[in-house]
């Protein structure tokens, strides 16, 4: 492959109007590459007063790019958004899991359906604001590393991409402390320099996340327990309670506090414990489901590698076997709260290798049986 | 990167001599038309004098032409004026009007009245005799357009008008799009009311009029001061005025020279395509020459217009969302259907001044490359 001049070089940049992706933005046109900014409407959420957290984002795309002096656009992907990442995350909870919607969403929309619309606008790369890195190989491969803010790092999300998405893309701030983006905005008096970090599900945002399912699903209040069968209260639906979780179970009093520890879809009864490290919530092993590997290959006879089970938590040591379409993941040591749904991802070192979604979960050899 | 500019329907760049004559305008005739000192005299005449081109235009009379702020402010006034001021709750219009008639009927709709919203056919035109059908004892208003913004389409004004004459009912036509193209005659068209805006023949934003048909009853919708006989207060735009007069004076100088080319242009653009092997077809029937609007199968409208931007050329579709990705057109989903896949593939092409042939020839190649390219995926 000829390396073109940046110059010569089409970027798409993926902005969603805050400051990591003006950041990537304005990096890559300081360094001289044909540089397009594009928004992508995947959620309509105007309300009665026709205010929508999507104009507001465009509004700051718009700023960022006439100071940088790129030509911007939009692109909706509503429709795709819905069948692709919305219905799977309302499915997911029907199912009594905890889906992880960024992680479709990256799949699925970020890098599948915009990644083909800059394609078709000439890219060459797409770039996104993402904290995490890639290494292109000399014998061609493509290697998708941390981003080196641990904080930050977002490969967590990212762990479905393979080697045709990785081979398109750039992260710009990958190698950069959040600090640091904070800072070069900031000189470059970028319009959204100082805007607060979006939090929460995209298409959630700052609403009640329990209102906001309700709208889709109808909930069914049940029985909160103990695994001992002592009933501890009522529960408002399976769906708005996730294992570990300790707020909003309205169990106070004397004691350690309370935690959920598992729900039975069946009888519709929410397990509860108290104490945040109730040996029920421990698990020792995995198994996983929807499996995808960078490399576009798993790997073959047992991998010893590293995993995180959520976003944000520390690596854990695994040894993964392959049976058939599944992978059994086996921890080092116990770990708490693995959740049904989220997204376990494995790392060698600093290279995130792949990761699958989270489908049931053992101990002893035990499926727990409440769990998922 | 040479630029050719075919959005001349959006909006359209002001005519030299018209920046001229605003520039001097704006310069010289400062005063307050309703004063009644020298400079306010100046300044009426103008006034006076700009009246006259207007309604001259249209073959109406000078008491006839209320000047407003464009386009949409005349179409409200119509709207909202005749409403306020006849007893009646029905409306009449079409569903391929533009939104400043289409939200200010579903705005009176939320207060009561009932609207009917004809339909048109697969090449976007009402027909005169759903009017009449849709015609009740409590119509207070029918308002169609002369031609559409979209797909070019000429509807059956004179039509209609023929049909409402000697009725109660108030007719309005938005002639927005095609006023400077097409030739109008009030008396022809038989409308009570019409709208009209300078920026989409070469004048300044900021401008335009509404024909009041001697007459016809209309509630101001400004209130304040006594100017347009107290029709729509507040001091005037002169300097708009004067520009916008010269803007209707050129535009019907050129006006069968413009048909001519511009038909000529869209045969041109047409011509290549099909050389090129493109598969596409044209929206719409009964069309003004300045529109072309292109259903290309096989390509996504997204895409498509920034890939043309990108290669110089300024095109358009549907209205673009408050967060900048394009909904569908109503006037697409009006003429094929809710799913129907123009309204995902089509494109409009609209002609004006400055434009050569050399640059048709130029924005027809790189649109067939684009189609041929993203119609492969």
């Amino acid at each position: 492959m000829t390396v073109k001049a940046p110059q010569d070089t089409r970027v798409v940049v993926g902005m969603s109007g805050g400051v990591d992706s003006s950041v990537a933005a304005y990096l890559l046109k300081e360094q001289g590459y044909d540089v397009i900014g594009i928004f992508m409407k995947n959620w309509d959420d105007t309300d009665e007063n026709g205010f929508c957290t999507a104009t507001e984002d465009y509004e700051d795309v718009i700023r960022v790019c006439n100071q940088i002096g790129i030509p911007y656009y939009a692109v909706n992907f509503e429709k795709q958004y819905w069948d692709k990442v919305f219905t799977y995350f309302l499915e997911e909870y029907k199912a009594g899991r905890t889906p992880n919607p960024d992680v479709m969403c990256n799949k699925e929309i970020k890098f599948k359906a915009f990644l083909e619309h800059a394609l078709s606008l000439g890219a060459d790369y797409l770039a996104t604001g993402h904290y995490a890195q890639v290494e292109h190989t000399e014998n061609g491969e493509t290697k998708m590393l941390r981003g080196k803010d641990n904080n930050k790092d977002q490969t967590y999300f990212l762990n479905q991409l393979n080697q045709d998405q990785l081979s398109k893309v750039m992260f710009p701030i990958g190698h950069m402390e959040k600090k640091k983006v904070r800072e070069i905005a900031l000189e470059a008096g970028l319009a959204t320099a100082t805007k607060k970090d979006s939090t929460g599900i995209c298409f959630i945002g700052e609403r009640n996340f329990k209102e906001f399912l309700g709208q889709y699903l109808p909930a069914q209040p049940g029985s909160m327990e103990t695994l001992e069968g002592v009933k501890m209260g009522s529960h408002d639906g399976l769906m708005y309670y996730t294992i570990g979780q300790r707020q909003g179970l309205g169990i106070g009093g004397a004691g350690d506090p309370w935690f959920v520890i598992g729900k039975d879809l069946d009888k519709n009864i929410l397990y509860v414990g108290q104490n945040i490290n109730h040996d029920a919530l421990f698990s020792d092993s995995l198994s996983a489901v929807n499996l995808s590997f960078t490399s576009g290959n798993a790997p073959t006879g047992t991998l010893e590698c590293t995993a995180k089970f959520r976003y944000r938590q520390a690596d854990v040591k695994v040894s993964v076997e392959f049976i058939g379409d599944e992978a059994i993941v086996t921890f080092a040591e116990p770990v708490r709260a693995i959740t049904p749904g989220q997204a376990v991802v494995f790392y060698d070192g600093e290279e995130c290798l792949g990761g699958g979604t989270i489908d049931r979960v053992f101990k002893n050899g035990a499926r727990l049986e409440y769990v998922g | 990167m040479n630029r050719i500019y075919l959005d001349h329907a959006a909006t359209s760049p002001v005519h030299p001599e018209v920046v001229e004559a605003f520039a001097g305008a704006l310069g010289t005739v400062y005063g307050n038309p309703s004063s009644i000192h020298s400079s306010g005299r100046t300044a009426r005449k103008a006034l006076d004098d700009a009246r006259r081109v207007f309604a001259e235009s249209i073959n109406a009379g000078d008491a006839e032409i209320i000047i407003t702020s464009g386009g949409t402010e005349a179409d409200n006034l119509a709207i909202f004026g005749t409403a306020a001021k006849k007893q009646g709750k029905h409306i009449i219009t079409s569903a391929i009007e533009h939104h400043a008639v289409l939200h200010a009927c579903a705005k009176l709709e939320r207060e009561g009245y009932e609207v009917t919203y004809l339909p048109v056919d697969v090449n976007g035109r009402v027909e005169a005799e759903d009017v009449k059908k849709a015609l009740r004892d409590d119509t207070i208003l029918v308002t169609v357009m002369l031609g559409n913004n979209e797909v070019g389409t000429m509807q059956p004004i004179a039509e209609i008008g023929e049909l409402l004459k000697g009725t109660d009912v108030t007719f309005h036509t938005d002639a927005v799009q095609a006023y400077g193209i097409l030739p109008i005659d009030v008396e022809t068209l038989n409308v009570d009311l019409l709208s009209v805006s300078a920026h989409k023949l070469n004048g300044p934003k900021g401008i335009g009029f509404l024909y009041q048909r001697k007459g016809t009853q209309l509630a101001p919708q400004l209130i304040g001061g006594e100017q347009e006989r107290k029709r729509r207060a507040g001091t005037e735009n002169v300097p708009g005025v004067i520009a916008f007069a010269k803007a209707v004076a050129i535009s019907l100088e050129e006006k069968e020279e413009k048909w001519a080319l511009y038909n000529g242009f869209k045969e041109m653009f047409k011509a290549i395509l099909e050389g090129e092997g493109v598969n596409f077809y044209e929206n719409g029937s009964h069309q003004m020459p300045h529109i072309l609007n292109l259903s290309i199968p096989g390509i996504d409208i997204e895409s498509f217009l920034v890939n043309l931007d990108l290669a110089g050329i300024s095109a358009s579709s549907g209205s673009a969302c408050t967060a900048g990705s394009i909904d569908p057109s109503h006037v697409l989903v009006a003429m094929y259907g809710e799913k129907a896949e123009q309204s995902r593939n089509s494109i409009r092409f609209s002609f004006g001044i400055g434009l050569t042939e050399q640059d048709i020839i130029q924005a027809a190649e790189k649109t067939a490359q684009i189609s041929k390219r993203l119609a492969l995926k």
